[in-house]
């Protein structure tokens, strides 16, 4: 976890959260986060449903106070003004108004973040082309498609030219089509230098779009760094070698986990140093009686490191 | 912020026809519904239907349904409607009888045999003579009550001369006989009384026993009294409905997570619910303007000499109602909470506070309860600007409970709505 104090001479950064804590009753959704977003870059919050990201973005914004712990924003409190002009928020729901037009739910927004006169028809021309919704403008939000929809909810987030972007789950019940959609969106956005927190439970968002990705488990993040940063801290140079066999006794499960795996979903996962080991864990299973029906080699990913961190899967 | 907030919700409105309907329909409909049954256009209150049964066939009985003929406030019916064009036969007391049982009319006057024969009865009554009978439906207790009133009134005007005439039998009973001179004199009346009853000039010009001048001092220039009055009475009903409903935008916006974004931009939350205070204030009023024209138009409602008290009796309850719907909004937690919450609520104060029958109508109690809604203190102020035409400074009590309900309901409301403030 990388926390460094801003002196007089650096600025401050985008975002700079130390030990953050928050509960709600006996539940501890966050629990002691400390962490840095660096200007211009995309962080990644990846973790299950209920992981505490939401929560940690909530509190960003101000909506939810926390127990204990700070949040500054450019080096302002963050329910100060200066952290509400510095920060965009795109919240998981759709927070549109559905019976006001694309360009009147910018309007609206924008006014609420105090634009006005020609600023104000600048941003909403901005953002709509932004989110290529130009010759939907007069289009009720209401009869939207759900792609569209989700533009729009970012786009919304965007419209007071904020410096740092909240973005929790925006691809929530979209078709991979308007999905990369959007992750051109936010490409174009990141390639502009727009500081970026993206929470998301895909490991492939993550990995594609995210410079550093914090993974969040039970209000803790247990591990952060670039992609290859966090396989190489987990797994080192080995491989993993995925084996699946017929039947679901538990003769299999007591085997694979003697030989060091893990079954998940009724698939063997062995961690291996060359794979030429393939042929041992082969050879092995055939002693053992056990019928093999797939095999398949493959260097770890975001999930295998939540896997290996966790004993769970990412979805679960 | 205000100002986009309110036009945020107005723009909203517009496209929600539904709620559109809701505001404006809807309150005008009931208010024409109201206002047809209890003051329409008709110049006069509805008739009483009574039988008329005449056994006697007496120039007394003769008379006296003639009488009651001419009351202008009777349908008097003889005999049932034809039936297929064919005349029906007079009714008979059991006729009658069967009539009243059967809802064709609340009361029956049934005139026995004999009754000509000795028709006045001062003093006590007399066991051997006929008596007009009464046939009276027990569910209607005003019209036996009007006919017994109006016999005895119809008796004065039309049989004078036979009343004078046992007055003249009993002075001589008990004050021991008149003077050959005075019988003259009376005989001389009698006559005179008797011509005047047979050519039915007495009905139109004796008034009775105590002579009446009747000076109309409120409502004497109104053109339909009772449209002011279920205008303002349905008119604030609705606007309660209408405030609860649209304040309920609040919590769509709380579910749909818009009220979160909302609050993370420069809006606060006082700032958020003043915006919709007004915005469902101005709601309410043009739901008030609306329903005033419409009585202008159809019921010939005295609206435009009365704009300066209806502009600050709209006001007042306007952002009375308005901050009775964001209190309503803010203590519940869904639309479906809102719905029974606020109907049960709404319903209760129109009834106790005037809005479906009028407060001085009912028991002293009740009047005094009606004192804590928001209906019973608009409907006076209002009735107080269209019927009894009082200046806008008599206002002033109307004015500050309504003034004083508002901030106090929007003061809890605003506290209540912390909940969505922060987590």
């Amino acid at each position: 976890m990388s926390s460094s104090v801003a002196t007089a001479s650096e600025p401050a950064p985008p975002l700079r959260i130390t030990a953050l804590v928050k509960r709600f009753g006996e539940v501890t959704a966050v629990d002691g986060i400390s962490l840095d977003v660096r200007r211009g870059e995309c962080l990644g919050l990846l973790g299950p449903n209920g992981a505490g990201k939401s929560t940690l973005i909530r509190s960003i914004v101000g909506r939810v106070i926390p127990d204990t712990g700070t949040i500054s924003v450019f080096g302002a409190a963050a329910d100060s003004t200066a952290a509400r002009n510095g920060l965009g928020w795109v919240p998981q729901e759709l927070a549109l108004y559905p019976r006001l037009t694309c360009r009147e739910n910018l309007e609206a927004f924008g006014r609420y973040h105090g634009l006005d006169g020609s600023s104000l028809g600048q941003a909403v021309q901005r953002c709509l082309e932004w989110a290529t919704l130009t010759d939907r403008s007069g289009e009720l939000v209401k009869n939207l498609s759900g792609g569209m929809k989700r533009r729009l909810n970012m786009a919304a987030g965007l419209i007071h030219q904020p410096r740092l972007m909240l973005m929790d789950e925006p691809t929530v019940g979209v078709d991979p089509q308007s999905r990369n959609h959007i992750f051109e969106m936010i490409e174009k956005l990141h390639a502009e230098g727009m500081s970026i927190i993206y929470t998301t439970h895909y490991m492939e968002e993550a990995e594609r779009l995210c410079d550093r990705i914090a993974i969040v488990d039970h209000g803790k993040i247990i591990a952060q760094g670039r992609h290859a940063e966090l396989v190489e801290n987990a797994f080192g140079t080995r491989s993993q070698v995925l084996a699946r066999f017929a039947g679901g006794d538990e003769r299999i499960a007591a085997w694979v986990t003697a030989r060091g795996g893990q079954m998940t979903d009724g698939l063997a996962i062995f961690s291996v140093d060359h794979p030429t080991e393939i042929a041992a864990l082969l050879e092995g299973s055939a002693k053992a009686g056990l019928e093999l029906i797939d095999v398949s080699l493959r260097r770890p990913n975001l999930e295998s490191v939540f896997l290996h961190l966790t004993g769970r899967e990412l979805r679960d | 912020m205000i100002p986009a907030i309110v036009r945020t919700a107005m723009v909203s409105l517009r496209r929600d026809r539904a709620a559109l309907a809701l505001s404006f329909i809807l309150p005008v409909t009931f208010f024409t519904i109201f206002a047809v049954i209890f003051g329409g256009r008709r110049d006069t209150t509805p008739k009483i239907t009574v039988i008329i049964v005449d056994e006697d066939h007496s120039d007394a009985s003769q008379r006296l349904v003639q009488g009651l003929k001419q009351e202008s406030s009777l349908v008097v019916k003889s005999r049932p409607e034809p039936v297929k064009g064919v005349e029906q036969p007079e009714y008979t007391a059991e006729t009658a009888e069967t009539a009243v049982k059967a809802g064709t009319a609340p009361v029956a006057v049934v005139i026995p045999r004999g009754f000509g024969q000795n028709p006045i009865a001062f003093g006590s009554p007399d066991a051997d003579r006929p008596t007009i009978q009464l046939l009276e439906d027990s569910s209607d207790a005003v019209a036996p009550q009007m006919i017994t009133g109006l016999l005895q009134k119809v008796v004065m005007t039309s049989m004078p001369d036979l009343m004078a005439e046992a007055g003249s039998k009993d002075f001589e009973e008990f004050a021991g006989g008149l003077t050959p001179e005075q019988r003259d004199r009376m005989n001389k009346g009698l006559r005179q009384l008797r011509e005047r009853a047979q050519s039915g000039e007495t009905n139109n010009t004796n008034q009775g026993l105590v002579a009446l001048h009747a000076k109309v001092v409120v409502g004497e220039n109104k053109n339909n009294p009772m449209v002011s009055f279920y205008a303002a009475a349905i008119g604030v009903m609705f606007l309660l409905f209408t405030a609860s409903g649209a304040a309920g935008a609040l919590l769509d916006e709380a579910e749909s997570g818009t009220l979160d974004r909302v609050l993370s931009s420069h809006v606060t939350m006082t700032g958020l619910l003043l915006g919709k205070l007004i915005y469902n204030s101005l709601l309410a009023f043009a739901q008030l303007v609306l329903m005033f024209l419409w009585g202008w138009a159809v019921f010939r409602l005295d609206f435009w000499s009365h704009i300066p008290g209806f502009i600050v009796m709209g006001i007042c309850t306007a952002v009375a109602v308005a901050a009775f719907g964001m209190l309503l909004a803010s203590v519940c937690s869904t639309r479906a909470q809102l719905g029974a919450v606020s109907t049960l609520v709404i319903l209760v104060m129109s009834a106790i506070g005037g809005s479906m029958f009028p407060r001085f109508l009912m028991p002293e109690a009740m009047q005094k309860a009606g004192l804590l809604t928001i209906n019973a203190w608009a409907i006076d102020g209002f009735t107080k600007v269209f019927w009894r035409d009082e200046p806008l400074s008599h206002l002033w009590p109307q004015v500050l409970v309504l003034l004083a309900i508002a901030i106090v309901l929007f003061a809890i409301a605003r506290r209540v709505a912390r909940r969505w403030e922060f987590a």
